[in-house]
């Protein structure tokens, strides 16, 4: 069934415009994942501007590719600097800088590369068999079932999400409260604007992207104190090949880092803690466990490997429900909206090119990306040897670029520096932002799926729970929320009990 | 650290109770044909302000206190925020690519004590490689200001 919806995406992603689009994504990508303050998310904000004149499909191309670049950039960083890219590449860190340290870096670049295209083409062969049939699932799904899952999707955030679950509630009411400002599209009244003309338009999601993740991460890393100490990166292609003679040896940590990343990963927030996870896995079950964190080859397998495959399967529930995985995917739906697509199970029907193009760029953009990460490393690790004071403000005209050119308004710059502000802050006090802004994204559509529920069922929350699909969904979404309140009473019948670390996903 | 958790907290706290304000304005009921335009923000508005009174217990049971920014770290904070602001600014009158010129400029001269020659090829490098790409190739215009203006475009 599938192979033929294949074999017509990639006549799609290996035309020479594709190809060269991925080239440039993955190379800008990994540029933005080297870079402090950039990361995938905004990344894919800022360039999304630039796509509105492209076809549909060499556009998430693009966009695709530079997340791939970001995941592939998070590690460069992690292993010869000691600096995580990005959240998920922390656990990178334990053993890939010490292995640079002491002069293996170029051994642990090809672990790490190699180890998150094992990961990723994992996740894109499962999205190849499974998207199509959970599409056509979901094609059975009302307004009670679209509303279930965005709750399991928010419930996850409090309830998985590690840290202060109160404080991740309120992160997400205040995104779908920041979604409702503007017009009620409904009954065309206007909302929370109070008399201000700018703030008919709302907020959109997109500079509230740019501003959190960028100009907030910008505040945080100088307020930290920069400094880059960098380690050689001794990369030369006997290396590699040495490198992979050795990597078949820890298959078993392949394995298991793939299937925790695919699993973590289709639910969102999830490549951070699977890469920790992975890491104390690989760690539990090593041979080797006392030389974890003093320059472990498994342990830099171990995480990358889970990142990556989570990074992918982040794109499943995107393509096939209509709701994003992480806060990439979000302004990759962001984007699908303005390209005049309408995201969710019927895309599979109506646009099976673009959907089919997409998968099969996953593909084609993994190889791409683990060869031209291979072939530029040092070229890539030289970014971080410019100047702070040009990084800087480079990287802020960029943003505020960025934010102006989603609407062409000046308003939305501003709106950028109000979102630094905010995201320093929420992040020094312990609010995750990546529910703020998934609630920001889904906002519009949770509640239209909750008013058509509520209109089905003349106003009762019932039905939630008697349609059977929505009612299991609904049951562990309330689970999930309640899992805070629930684990101390747990943790005091069991005794005490070790708890897994958790980490922020941005 | 407690004084910023404090504050944050009564802020969207505040926040919470004008959406509720606003949302009992437009109605929060169920209307002749479904539930009003208040509906939903009302009932996030009062789950956030149940949730802050909940972190400001927190916040108050919290003995531990360490500062929420010292006074070392502020210094390179405002340092990016201040200048970025007057960017805002200046592009609203002048234009991005002015302002972001002299923002540029500025910070390398400022923060980074860079020569005059770098600074000079940088601060015109950026702005104008900007122009070609968003302006040129992708047909995405910026804001402009006088200076576009005289040059005609």
């Amino acid at each position: 069934m599938g192979f033929e919806n294949l074999f017509l995406g990639f006549q799609i992603a290996v035309t020479p415009f594709n190809l060269f689009v991925a080239v440039v994504g993955i190379l800008l990508g990994t540029i933005i994942g080297v870079l402090p303050g950039l990361g995938g998310a905004n990344g894919v904000a800022i360039l999304l501007p630039l796509t509105f004149t492209m076809p549909p499909t060499s556009a998430i191309i693009l966009l695709t590719s530079l997340y791939w670049g970001a995941l592939f950039g998070g590690a460069i960083t992690s292993i010869l600097f000691n600096i995580p890219g990005e959240p998920w590449s922390v656990a990178t860190t334990f053993d890939g800088y010490p292995m640079a340290r002491q002069g293996k870096g170029g051994q642990a670049l090809t672990a790490a590369f190699t180890s998150s295209f094992v990961g990723a083409l994992f996740s894109i062969v499962l999205i190849t068999l499974f998207a199509p049939i959970l599409a056509e699932i979901a094609l059975k799904f009302g307004p009670p079932e679209f509303f279930a899952i965005q709750l399991l999707t928010f419930s996850s955030f409090v309830g998985l999400g590690g840290g202060n679950p109160v404080k991740s509630l309120v992160s997400i009411l205040l995104g779908f409260i920041l979604a409702a400002v503007g017009l009620d599209i409904v009954t065309g009244q206007l909302r929370m604007t109070f008399g201000v003309t700018e703030l008919m338009k709302g907020f959109d999601f997109i500079v509230a992207v740019i501003g959190l993740f960028g100009i907030g991460e910008i505040l945080l890393s100088v307020e930290e104190g920069l400094s880059f100490s960098g380690a050689a990166t001794g990369m030369k292609l006997g290396v590699v090949l040495e490198t992979w003679k050795i990597l078949p040896r820890y298959w078993r940590t392949f394995v298991r880092g793939s299937f925790i990343g695919f699993w973590m990963g289709f639910k969102p927030g999830g490549a951070t803690p699977a890469s920790f996870m992975s890491y104390a896995f690989a760690k539990r079950f090593s041979k080797n466990a006392d030389r974890f964190g003093k320059g472990e080859l498994e342990g830099v397998v171990a995480p990358e490997t889970a990142a990556h495959a989570a990074g992918v399967a982040a794109m499943l529930p995107m393509i096939t429900l209509g709701i994003p995985g992480s806060p990439t995917a979000a302004v990759m739906l962001g984007g699908l909206i303005i390209w005049g697509l309408q995201p969710g199970p019927m895309l599979f029907k109506e646009k099976p090119d673009f959907v089919w193009g997409l998968i099969a760029s996953m593909y084609t953009g993994n190889i791409i990306g683990v060869v031209m990460v291979l072939a530029f490393v040092p070229a890539f690790a030289a970014i971080l040897k410019i100047p702070f004071a040009i990084l800087t403000p480079l990287i802020v005209v960029i943003c505020a670029v960025g934010s102006y050119a989603v609407h062409n308004s000046m308003i939305d710059v501003w709106y950028m520096i109000i979102f630094g502000v905010v995201g320093y802050v929420f992040k020094k006090l312990d609010y995750p932002l990546a529910p703020l802004v998934l609630a920001l994204v889904l906002g519009d559509l949770a509640e239209n799926a909750l008013r058509q529920s509520l209109i089905m069922s003349q106003g009762t929350l019932s039905i939630f729970f008697v349609r059977p699909i929505s009612g299991v969904i609904m049951s562990v979404a309330v689970l999930f929320f309640l899992l805070p309140v629930i684990t101390p009473w747990w943790r005091r019948l069991r005794g005490p009990s070790v708890g897994t670390p958790a980490a922020r996903e941005t | 650290m407690r004084a910023a958790d404090l504050a944050t907290a009564l802020v969207l706290m505040a926040l919470g109770g004008l959406v509720i304000f606003d949302a009992v304005r437009l109605g929060y009921d169920w209307g002749s044909d479904g539930p009003k335009s208040g509906f939903f923000p009302f009932w996030l508005a009062v789950a956030m302000v149940a949730a802050c009174g909940l972190i400001l217990l927190q916040a108050l049971r919290q003995r531990t206190d360490k500062a929420f920014v010292s006074r070392e770290q502020l210094r390179p904070v405002l340092s990016v925020l201040l200048p970025a602001t007057a960017m805002v600014v200046v592009t609203g009158v002048a234009g991005l690519y002015v302002a972001s010129a002299l923002y540029i400029a500025f910070y390398m001269r400022w923060v980074g004590r860079h020569g005059w020659l770098a600074i000079a090829v940088l601060a015109l490098g950026i702005p104008i490689v900007i122009f070609v790409i968003f302006e040129r190739w992708f047909l995405v215009p910026m804001p402009k200001g006088p200076l576009e203006a005289w040059l005609g475009f």
